[in-house]
């Protein structure tokens, strides 16, 4: 199991890589100086499924990913896979993956991962809602022949 | 025999200039974006996700907006650039169980924990053309749902209903909320013993894009199969079983699409994490089955897993997967096609037939001579027999 | 169960990997279709422990589905970390090796590996051996891709001549000392001089 911290960061790695690629620019326009340890590289991940969602594993198809890594002139290394070919997103989110693990994690959890995480579960909740209201209860009539 | 052919340079450059031109349709008319596509038709987008076997909806529409709407040829294209990309990983399994539906209904059980929810359906449309999608303008304002409980679709946009307010939960009924949670149905008849369980394993899946497909086929691979086959193919042999080649007594036990995360182990980082979300379609069948020689009587089940949001696909799937388990399960082979895994999964991929398919239109010159000779040599031979005879 | 690698595996890749991987695939190429020339390459900082042109064959041909065995002094945490990061190649036995890389001793008893079925010889493994210098001097080579005969100073000569009586089974070679690189693939005739 992942440490607490590693929980931490597990969560805000997803909540880049799945953030909007244009949103993230906003929330974080500017990035600081970086070395790149890998360019972002564009691949493929196969998805993999269950045999009746919770059976033996199958190769379901592939998704386009793109993967980064960089580290700050202070040391701390950030690694960022993000689905889709946005190789800027990739090494944005890698850069912030690593000034998360600075000082500066308190600043960016509020102005960058905190707002991204309101919008996506505001999204969803939004989903959710307009599913809500196709919920539907089936009533069985009673037929004929059942007499 | 194939021999190479050269010439035509300047015709093929013209057709291609043609082709371009052709595409683009009339100047008169707005070109269509690849953001149009992919928002507009995306059913056609999530189809060639399907079929070309690569999760990239910007992908998928530029292939249509390129293939002119031939989606069969946006498939080649997906396919094509899909083998340009490295391979980075592989993903942990998908959990539906935690899928965030936008659709969930059971055909079996009206009383499902969780509900039953239609979603964007088309199910309960009237099937009649809908002439104000034809109007200049402003799209059609929607029908208020009568029931209680949501808003019409589309009612959200214009004020922040919602947002404050949680939504009724369509998850963790009874199920402790938290985490998004929608257990299968079929685990309800799992706990009775009634149904055939699913023997869970983490092996690494066989991979019909790595390693050419051998037979027999285990299940893993023939579900690659019938995800990435075609649509027709898949639903012209599902139907065929429905009418008696193969009858396997299907229900829909349950029919879900949503999203879910796709989650990957990261060897620089030490654990997995998710990297991002897709649209899945997951169809799970309930069949009858009276018992075999090695089988008790139960419910079996079949099982679709698709790209995107494609029901009539994930259905067809689960039953074409049924009827390719009859070995498994002890029943008879009645002969029928959708039971022959070499025919099913030899045939199921649209690339493939399309390509040995349309490869008898190029130039078969050499083939086509020797053929002529033949002929003719035949039928010189055959009027000296006939000449002698007389 | 897997752990974040050391913070120094995770330099010394391909900066541009399209452009640094066609040119070194393009030099090994030629090193293995010219068996004897010394070829230079470039564009990878392996950890201490490899040279500059084993690690460039290493991002250069393997992968995630190449199975790579390390021997000797090259199996340390550092280059596994490296392999991980930059490559991704599975590490498998000698036995089950499509590469393996280590110096001529590390890597014996080189008759446990791969040499191929005699329906696919190409399923055979690639030894990377790891020199303190590579010149053009020691056992003769002759053979395909060889003009008249050409030396290089290999290990040993038994090995690769019955390496070569194999044929057309049998393993392939490349030698890496700093950034030289040169090949000895299984069809070459090695003699002492």
């Amino acid at each position: 199991m992942p440490s607490p911290d590693a929980e931490a960061r597990r969560a805000w790695i997803a909540t880049l890589a799945k953030a909007p690629p244009a949103r993230l620019a906003e929330l974080m326009p500017e990035l600081p100086p970086h070395d790149v340890l890998r360019s972002p590289e564009i691949g493929a991940v196969m998805v993999r499924g269950r045999t009746g969602g919770t059976g033996a594993a199958f190769n379901l198809g592939e998704m386009t990913v793109t993967r980064c890594s960089v580290r700050l002139p202070a040391g701390p290394v950030g690694h960022a896979w993000v689905q889709g070919r946005d190789k800027a997103h990739a090494r944005r989110a890698a850069v912030i993956d690593a000034l998360m693990q600075t000082d500066a994690a308190q600043d960016l959890t509020a102005r960058v991962i905190a707002p991204l995480q309101a919008e996506a579960a505001a999204h969803r909740a939004a989903r959710a809602e307009k599913a809500a209201g196709t919920k539907v209860e089936f009533f069985t009539m009673v037929r004929g022949e059942d007499k | 025999m194939y021999v190479a052919v050269k010439g035509g340079e300047r015709a093929i450059d013209n057709a291609h200039g043609w082709l371009a031109e052709e595409r683009r349709g009339d100047r008169a008319v707005p070109e269509l974006t690849i953001p149009q596509i992919r928002e507009q038709m995306k059913l056609a987008v999530n189809r060639v996700m399907a079929e070309g076997s690569l999760y990239d909806p910007d992908l998928a529409a530029l292939a249509i907006k390129q293939a002119r709407g031939d989606l069969i040829e946006a498939v080649f294209l997906i396919r094509a650039y899909r083998t340009t990309l490295p391979r980075l990983a592989g993903s942990r399994p998908v959990d539906t169980a935690a899928m965030a539906v936008d659709r969930r209904i059971s055909a079996t059980f009206k009383d499902l924990p969780g509900g039953q929810v239609l979603g964007p359906t088309f199910d309960y449309t009237h099937r009649l053309l809908d002439f104000a999608l034809m109007a200049e303008g402003e799209p059609p304002t929607p029908v208020p749902s009568p029931q209680g409980g949501g808003e019409a679709p589309g009612a959200e946009a214009e004020g922040g209903t919602g947002l404050d307010a949680p939504p009724s939960p369509l998850v963790g009924e009874g199920w402790g909320g938290g985490a998004p949670h929608m257990p299968h149905v079929t685990g309800f008849l799992n706990r009775d013993g009634l149904i055939e369980a699913a023997q869970p394993s983490d092996a690494t899946p066989p991979d019909l894009t790595r390693e050419p497909m051998e037979l027999p086929a285990d299940r893993a691979l023939r579900l690659q199969a019938l995800a990435r086959g075609d649509e027709g193919f898949v639903l012209g042999l599902a139907y065929s079983t429905q009418r008696g080649y193969g009858r396997t007594h299907a229900f829909v036990g349950e029919l879900r699409i949503g999203r879910v995360a796709v989650e990957v182990d990261i060897p620089e980082l030490g654990f997995a994490v998710e990297i991002g979300e897709i649209e899945l379609t997951e169809c799970e069948t309930v069949n009858q089955f009276k018992g075999s020689k090695t089988e008790p009587p139960q419910f079996t089940r079949g099982y679709g897993l698709v790209m995107g949001q494609s029901e009539r696909k994930a259905i067809a799937m689960s039953l074409v997967d049924r009827a390719l388990r009859w070995q498994e399960l002890g029943e008879d082979f009645t002969g029928a096609p959708a039971q022959d895994a070499e025919f099913v999964l030899m045939h199921c991929d649209n690339i493939q037939a399309t390509g040995f398919l349309e490869h008898i239109k190029l130039p078969h010159y050499v083939d086509f001579q020797a053929e002529l000779e033949l002929v003719r040599r035949l039928r010189a031979e055959a009027q000296t027999m006939q000449e002698a005879a007389e | 169960m897997i752990t974040a690698p050391h913070a120094e595996a995770l330099s010394g890749g391909f900066a541009e990997a399209p452009v640094q991987s066609a040119r070194a695939f393009r030099e090994i190429l030629e090193a293995m279709a010219r068996p004897g020339t010394i070829r230079r390459v470039a564009g990878a900082e392996p950890p201490a422990r490899l040279s500059v042109a084993a690690g460039v064959a290493l991002l250069t041909l393997c992968d995630p589905t190449t199975g790579l065995h390390l021997a000797g002094a090259a199996d340390c945490p550092m280059v596994r970390d490296w392999v991980a990061f930059h490559i991704g190649a599975p590490l498998v036995a000698a036995e089950a090796a499509d590469f393996a890389l280590g110096t001529w001793e590390a890597l014996q008893p080189v008759t446990r590996f791969r040499i191929g079925q005699p329906d696919y010889p190409d399923r055979s493994a690639t030894l990377i051996v790891e020199m303190e210098r590579l010149v053009n001097h020691g056992p003769a080579l002759t053979g395909p891709g060889i003009e008249l005969a050409t030396w290089l100073n290999l290990p040993e000569t038994a090995a690769f001549r019955a390496n070569r009586a194999l044929f057309p089974l049998g393993f392939d070679c490349l030698f890496a000392a700093g950034d030289r690189i040169a090949g000895l693939p299984r069809s070459t005739r090695v003699e002492k001089i």
